[in-house]
């Protein structure tokens, strides 16, 4: 208690210190209304400022017991002075877990700091708990001795029910935000797999011939409209398609896969390119409305083995899409061109030109999507074009259809973001003879790897 | 990982002197042993760190899967104390740390000779025939007291100090840091700390143990050291007469008497 005698042995100093430095002040020139209200201040003696300030106040020993508190803070707590003074400790007149704070992190920051700022704890009272606001200075002796804990707790009804709000937002903003990533996952993972039932899962093998395929998602929110397929139509013929469909999203995919299918069923019961396109088309013109016009480009092809030789004639037709390219073993590259044929499915009926030309061994045939030349290349955002794709095509001599699509995956990637739309790649080639490819993989394991790729590409 | 660098490992007293470890509890960080440590020094060995999430730290090693049981905490002091080769050191931990410090010596017990519990508790939780102090609902009020309270916390400005205790130019922000810890950290260190149960570890413990005790504890209550004393076969019991929970703040000479006093009579 001699401590505590000796603190209020100071503030009555310092409190008759200042009432001196008011008094001072008070001479001469203050108006008379003025002056009224600063006599009425004077009246408000240090120890009226002390029991009845806006805030609660009290001081304690080092151990926490309570050794003056102020009239403020007794009647927040419903206690008397006597209740209070030397019989409690201050963590008594909080709750539990503010008692737990003081003792882990307000208490050692005292010790070794001297103050803390705002902290936020309750009291208890005797019928509810009180917010406050706590901040506390420790008083040194004159050898540096911690003498008292001097602590100020200010009314934080209204800033903590504003904070409790705060936090309920932060809580539901935290939410709503795992549940739409979590929305978000699952309909990647949704479109992902609708992604796939657009494309074969993998690539039939075709005796005497090389084949890869490569596809693009251009985003994993997004369904694209590009397609492909290879299949056998009977014991010697191998049927194949590419092409895009218009438009983006759920309607186009629902068009694409009506076309795989349309495609899959024209080509049994008449493989010809041109026959198999016409079919197409009456398909989706029934279809084709003013209010939802789809349509799509598309390249059929039939494929059929020259006996001896190696080789294979290819027959193929074209509804609006890029040519396909041929590249020669010797490495001259040329498009077939299939001149006048329409958008499948805008008219009623539509006529479809025929090219035909034969693989020997060495030769690819490369089929893709308009997504490839329509990339923005370079600072100036050109499109890469049909001429570069050529040039390109033309530099990977002597090539095969496995190598060709690794090396247009790796220029898809370059593009980075200039690669804005779906892309499809397809190449079908024959094998250069033995001889010739004594140093490459053999063709099987060349396509097997190039599938895992291309489906890998799909999961992203 | 650098394990010294993960936990601000600091080496410091008498380089041939017996070896402390000090383990802080949960709250703050190794700060909590500034008194002390000059006390100790002229004659120990002393290994200070913080436990990975708290003070300057390498907050990127944490992770809730690892801190969210004792064991995670042991494994940090058992691999603070294999980083320096310790052999058979004591180690001093402080409140919680005190059972961390049992199960790190179950882990290594190579490595860990002794154990002095300062303000101890096997459990905080009362139980049937077991009185901790404080019921479950006591607890989620700290965890609330602890949401409210971010003291010091920035987010943007953790990532200078933590794992930065060589800059100086940092220093105003370390010394207002201190108690600081991610919010996320304090609720699991909390949840790890006052939910966990370790009764059932105290009769396995086979190294010497001396049990500390506060005066006036409102955290771990005279009657909880007790329960721990008779729990520990062999130990030695004391009472400090300390205010508060934190006896190396508020009794720094008579925490390093005791600890010296103990070490002593195990070396004997």
């Amino acid at each position: 208690m001699s401590r505590t005698e000796r603190d209020r042995r100071t503030a009555d100093r310092t409190s008759a210190s200042a009432t001196q430095e008011r008094g001072d002040g008070a001479g001469g020139a203050t108006p008379p209304s003025a002056d009224a209200a600063f006599t009425a201040l004077l009246e408000d003696s240090a120890e009226e400022l002390y029991e009845r300030a806006p805030c609660g106040y009290l001081s304690t020993l080092m151990d926490g017991t309570v050794a003056r508190i102020n009239g403020t803070l007794l009647d927040w707590l419903g206690m008397t002075r006597e209740e209070v003074v030397s019989r409690k400790s201050f963590t008594d007149l909080l709750t539990v877990g503010g008692r737990l704070y003081y003792e882990t992190h307000v208490s050692p920051l005292l010790r070794l700091r001297g103050e803390v700022n705002g902290v936020a704890m309750e009291l208890r009272q005797p019928d509810g708990r009180l917010p406050v606001l706590v901040s506390a200075t420790v008083k040194k002796g004159g050898d540096g001795q911690p003498l008292l804990i001097r602590i100020t707790l200010f009314d934080a009804r209204d800033r903590r029910a504003y904070e409790a709000e705060l936090l309920r937002g932060k809580l539901a903003a935290e939410q709503a935000r795992v549940r739409a990533e979590e929305d978000r996952t699952r309909l990647q993972s949704a479109l992902a797999v609708l992604q796939r039932s657009l494309l074969p899962t993998e690539l039939p093998r075709v005796p005497g011939m090389e084949v890869a395929a490569h596809y693009h998602a251009a985003s994993r929110d997004q369904l694209g409209g590009d397609f492909y397929d290879l299949f056998p139509v009977d014991g010697s013929r191998w049927a194949f398609f590419l092409g895009d469909v218009c438009g983006k999203g759920p309607e186009a995919a629902a068009v694409t896969s009506l076309v795989r299918y349309t495609l899959r069923a024209a080509a049994l019961h008449d493989p010809t390119p041109e026959a198999a396109l016409t079919t197409l088309n009456t398909v989706l013109h029934e279809r084709y409305t003013s209010s939802d016009p789809r349509y799509c480009t598309a390249v059929f092809g039939l494929l059929r083995p020259l006996p001896g030789e190696g080789g294979f004639e290819v027959e193929l037709a074209s509804g609006g899409h890029p040519p396909a390219l041929v590249a020669r073993r010797g490495g001259e590259v040329e498009a077939l061109s299939t001149p006048g044929g329409l958008l499948v499915g805008v008219l009623p009926t539509a006529g479809f030109a025929t090219a035909r030309t034969v693989l020997y061994p060495g030769d690819t045939v490369l089929l893709h999507t308009d997504g490839l030349t329509e990339a923005r290349t370079g600072a100036d955002r050109a499109l890469y074009g049909d001429a570069a794709l050529r040039s390109f095509t033309r530099d990977q001599a002597p090539t095969s259809a496995p190598a060709l699509v690794d090396a247009l995956t790796d220029l898809l990637h370059g593009f980075g973001d200039g690669l804005g739309d779906d892309t499809a790649v397809l190449a079908l080639g024959v094998p250069a003879h033995e001889a010739d490819t004594a140093t490459a993989p053999s063709p099987s394991s060349r396509i097997r790897r190039d599938l895992r790729a291309t489906t890998g590409e799909n999961n992203q | 990982m650098d394990v010294r660098r993960r936990n601000n490992v600091i080496v410091t007293g008498r380089a041939d002197g017996p070896v402390l470890v000090l383990a802080h509890g949960f709250g703050c960080d190794q700060e909590m042993w500034r008194l002390v440590v000059p006390v100790l020094a002229a004659e120990y060995r002393l290994v200070l760190f913080d436990y990975v999430g708290c003070g300057r730290s390498d907050r990127a090693s944490w992770s809730e899967a690892r801190y969210q049981s004792l064991d995670g905490y042991a494994l940090d002091v058992v691999e603070v104390c294999a980083e320096l080769g310790l052999e058979r050191a004591t180690l001093v931990g402080h409140s919680v740390s005190a059972m961390i410090g049992v199960r790190a010596a179950r882990l290594a017990p190579e490595r860990i000779g002794s154990l002095v519990m300062l303000a101890p508790s096997p459990r905080y939780v009362d139980d049937e025939g077991y009185r901790g102090g404080f019921s479950r609902e006591d607890i989620d009020e700290l965890l609330g007291s602890l949401e409210a309270n971010h003291l010091g916390w920035s987010a943007t400005a953790a990532p200078l100090i933590m794992g930065n205790p060589d800059r100086p130019e940092l220093a105003d922000e370390l010394e207002r840091s201190f108690c600081a810890t991610d919010p996320a950290v304090a609720r699991v260190f909390a949840r790890a700390t006052f939910l966990s149960d370790s009764r059932s570890e105290l009769p396995g413990v086979t190294v010497p143990t001396l049990v500390a005790r506060c005066a006036d504890d409102a955290i771990a209550p005279p009657e909880v050291a007790d329960h721990v004393h008779a729990a520990v076969p062999g130990s030695r019991l004391v009472t400090l007469e300390a205010a508060g929970h934190c006896p190396q703040l508020s009794a720094p000479e008579a925490t390093a008497e005791a600890i010296g006093e103990f070490v002593r009579a195990v070396a004997r």
